[in-house]
C-alpha cells in the first residue's frame, strides 16, 4: 500500500492545473493581466503633471496599480471564481476525493502568485517604455518590494478564499465583490493622491490592506524625500507589515473554518 | 461485517424530517440500489454516507469509519471510496486525459489512467476539451473520476440520466464489470429498470423511512403475487387474476382446442409494485 500524497505535493500539482486552466481562458487572461496596463495608459496620458519634485503622476500611479493588482488578481478574482466553481459542483467533487482543503488553497495561491508576477512585469515594462518610469536602484527597495508582493499575494489570496463564502450565487458574485474593490481603490489612493482625499476616507482606508500596500509600493517607486508628504510623514513599513499580517491571519482563519464546498 | 452499517439514522432541516430512523446494512461485493421519490430522504441518506452532511442521531459506519471524521483519517477513508455525483459543469478548459490524470494523483493506489479511459469508452475523446463533450460522454468522465482511485466502495448518483438506450446498456455492463473487479456499489436511481438490471438488493425509501429491502424480484411480494392471464374470445378481451396461471392456460388451451388467441401472462412489474409502495404517486 503506497502512501497518500502529501498536502503540499498535491497543492503544487493543483497550482500547475490552475495555471493551465487559467491560461486557456483567453478573455480572462487578457482582462486580468492587461487591465492594469490599460489603466496606466489612460491615467498616464490624462495626468501629465508632476505631484512633487521629480515625481510624475505615472510614477505615483504605477505604485498604486501594482498594489491594487494584488487585490484584483487575488481577492477579487477568487471571491468571484470560487462561488462559480461551487455552483458548478466542482468543489463538491473535489471534496469527495482525498485531496485536502489545504492543497486546494495552495493551488490558488500559486495561481495568484504566478499571474501577479506576469502582471508586474507587464506593468513595469510598459511604464518604462512609454511613461519614463524610474526603477529603484537601491537593493533595500527591492527587498521591500519582494516582501510586499509575497505578503500581499498571500493576504489577498486568503481574503479572497474567505470572502468566497459571502456571494450567494456564482452569477451574483461579481456584483457583490467588484464594487467593494473599486470603492477601496478610490479610498486607498490608487487613482488619486492619498493625502488629498478627505480625512474620513483616509481613516476608512487605513482599516484595509490596500491603503498599506499602496503606501508600501510608493516607498519602493518614489524617492525617499516623498515620505514626508505621507500622512504619518514616513513610509510606516513596520505598520504595513503588521496590518498585512493581521489580515492574512484573519483570511486564513475564515478560509479554514468557514469554507463552503457545496451550494447549500 | 457489513461494508456499510447504518442504525437509527435521523436528519432534519428545520421542521422538515428528511430522514426518520433508517437502518441499513450493505454487504461487500453487492450492488445495492436505493429507490424513492424526490424528497423521500434518499439523497440526504446517501450524502450522510458520503460524508457531505452531518446527521442528527444514529450510528453510521462506512468501511469501518465514521464519515464525519476529519483530518488525516478522513483522507485515508476518502482514498478508499469513489463518488460519482450528478454531473458537474467544471473544468471545461481541460482535456479528458488531463483531468483524469490529475485526479489520478490524489490517490495512493490508483488505477491506470489509460485503462480507465478505455473502460469508460472515452479513448477517442481523451484529448478533447471537456467543454466539447456530449452529455453522455461527460457522464462517463464523471464515472472515470469516481473510479480512478480504485475504490472499494463506489457511490453512483443517478448515473444514466439523459442517456440514450444504447448508452445505458453499455453503461450497465461497465457497472457490472466494476463489481466483478471486487467493488461494492451503492446506486441511487429513478429508473426501476436500471435497479432491476443491476441491483442485487434494493431499498425503497419513502417519507424518510425504509419501506422494504429485498431483491428486485421479490420486492413487494412480486414473485408470489397473482398473475394476470389475458386472452381474446371472439370480440371480447378477457382477463383473470390467478394464483395458478399454468392451470388456467391449460384449461383455456383445451377450450380453444390448441392456440389461445392473443394470450398474455403477466405479473406486476417492479414499477407497479413500487408505485403501490410509495402510495400511488410516482414523482
Amino acid at each position: 500500500m503506497n502512501k497518500i500524497p502529501s498536502a503540499l505535493q498535491l497543492g503544487i500539482r493543483r497550482g500547475g492545473l490552475e495555471i493551465r486552466q487559467f491560461a486557456r481562458q483567453r478573455e480572462s487572461v487578457v482582462f486580468t493581466l492587461l487591465f492594469p496596463v490599460i489603466l496606466l495608459a489612460i491615467f498616464g496620458s490624462v495626468f501629465k503633471d508632476t505631484i512633487a519634485p521629480g515625481v510624475t503622476f505615472s510614477q505615483y500611479f504605477v505604485a498604486g496599480m501594482i498594489a491594487s493588482g494584488l487585490v484584483n488578481t487575488g481577492f477579487q478574482a477568487l471571491a468571484i471564481t470560487i462561488p462559480m466553481e461551487r455552483e458548478l459542483g466542482a468543489l463538491k467533487r473535489l471534496r469527495g476525493t482525498p485531496m485536502p482543503a489545504s492543497s486546494y488553497f495552495i493551488g490558488k495561491a500559486i495561481l495568484i502568485f504566478a499571474s501577479m508576477i506576469v502582471q508586474i512585469l507587464l506593468l513595469l515594462g510598459f511604464g518604462i517604455a512609454f511613461f519614463g518610469l524610474d526603477m529603484p536602484t537601491d537593493s533595500s527597495k527591492w527587498l521591500t518590494f519582494t516582501w510586499l508582493v509575497l505578503l500581499g499575494s498571500a493576504c489577498s489570496t486568503a481574503l479572497g478564499i474567505a470572502f468566497s463564502i459571502v456571494p450567494k450565487s456564482g452569477r451574483g458574485a461579481s456584483a457583490v465583490v467588484s464594487p467593494i474593490v473599486i470603492i477601496l481603490q478610490f479610498f486607498s489612493g490608487v487613482f488619486f493622491v492619498f493625502t488629498q482625499l478627505p480625512g474620513w476616507m483616509q481613516q476608512v482606508a487605513a482599516i484595509f490592506p490596500l491603503k498599506w500596500l499602496t503606501q508600501g509600493m510608493r516607498s519602493v517607486f518614489l524617492p525617499d524625500s516623498f515620505a514626508t508628504q505621507e500622512v504619518a510623514k514616513s513610509w510606516e513599513l513596520q505598520t504595513t507589515f503588521l496590518v498585512l499580517l493581521v489580515w492574512l491571519i484573519i483570511g486564513i482563519y475564515f478560509s479554514v473554518r468557514k469554507f463552503k464546498w457545496d451550494r447549500d | 461485517m457489513s461494508l456499510i452499517q447504518v442504525k437509527g439514522l435521523t436528519k432534519s432541516y428545520g421542521d422538515v424530517h428528511a430522514v426518520r430512523g433508517i437502518d441499513l446494512n450493505i454487504e461487500q461485493g453487492e450492488i445495492f440500489s436505493i429507490l424513492g421519490p424526490n424528497g423521500a430522504g434518499k439523497t440526504t441518506t446517501v450524502e450522510i454516507l458520503e460524508g457531505f452532511r452531518t446527521r442528527d442521531s444514529g450510528t453510521v459506519s462506512v468501511l469501518g469509519f465514521d464519515p464525519n471524521s476529519r483530518g488525516h483519517q478522513s483522507r485515508e477513508w476518502r482514498n478508499r471510496i469513489g463518488i460519482v455525483l450528478q454531473t458537474s459543469g467544471d473544468a471545461g478548459d481541460l482535456t479528458v486525459f488531463e483531468t483524469i490524470n490529475h485526479f489520478h494523483g490524489y490517490y495512493s493506489n490508483p488505477r491506470d489512467v489509460d485503462e480507465v479511459i478505455f473502460s469508460v469508452g472515452l479513448k477517442e475523446k481523451e484529448d478533447a476539451l471537456i467543454r466539447n463533450l456530449s452529455g453522455g460522454q461527460r457522464r462517463r468522465l464523471d464515472v472515470a473520476l469516481g473510479i480512478i482511485g480504485n475504490p472499494e466502495l463506489i457511490f453512483l448518483d443517478e448515473p444514466t440520466t439523459g442517456f440514450d438506450p444504447e448508452a445505458r446498456r453499455a453503461f450497465w455492463s461497465l457497472i457490472k464489470s466494476l463489481r466483478s473487479d471486487g467493488a461494492t456499489i451503492l446506486l441511487t436511481t429513478h429508473y426501476l429498470d436500471e435497479a432491476e438490471a443491476l441491483a442485487d438488493r434494493v431499498a425503497v425509501i419513502n417519507k424518510g423511512v425504509i419501506v422494504e429491502i429485498s431483491t428486485p424480484g421479490d420486492l413487494g411480494g412480486r414473485a408470489t403475487s397473482q398473475a394476470t392471464v389475458q386472452w381474446r374470445d371472439g370480440n371480447q378481451v378477457n382477463s383473470e387474476k390467478t394464483d395458478n396461471p399454468t392451470a388456467l392456460v391449460a384449461s383455456l388451451a383445451a377450450t380453444f382446442n390448441g392456440e389461445i388467441p392473443e394470450l398474455i401472462v403477466t405479473r406486476p412489474s417492479l414499477e407497479d409494485i413500487y408505485i403501490e409502495m410509495i402510495g400511488g404517486a410516482h414523482e
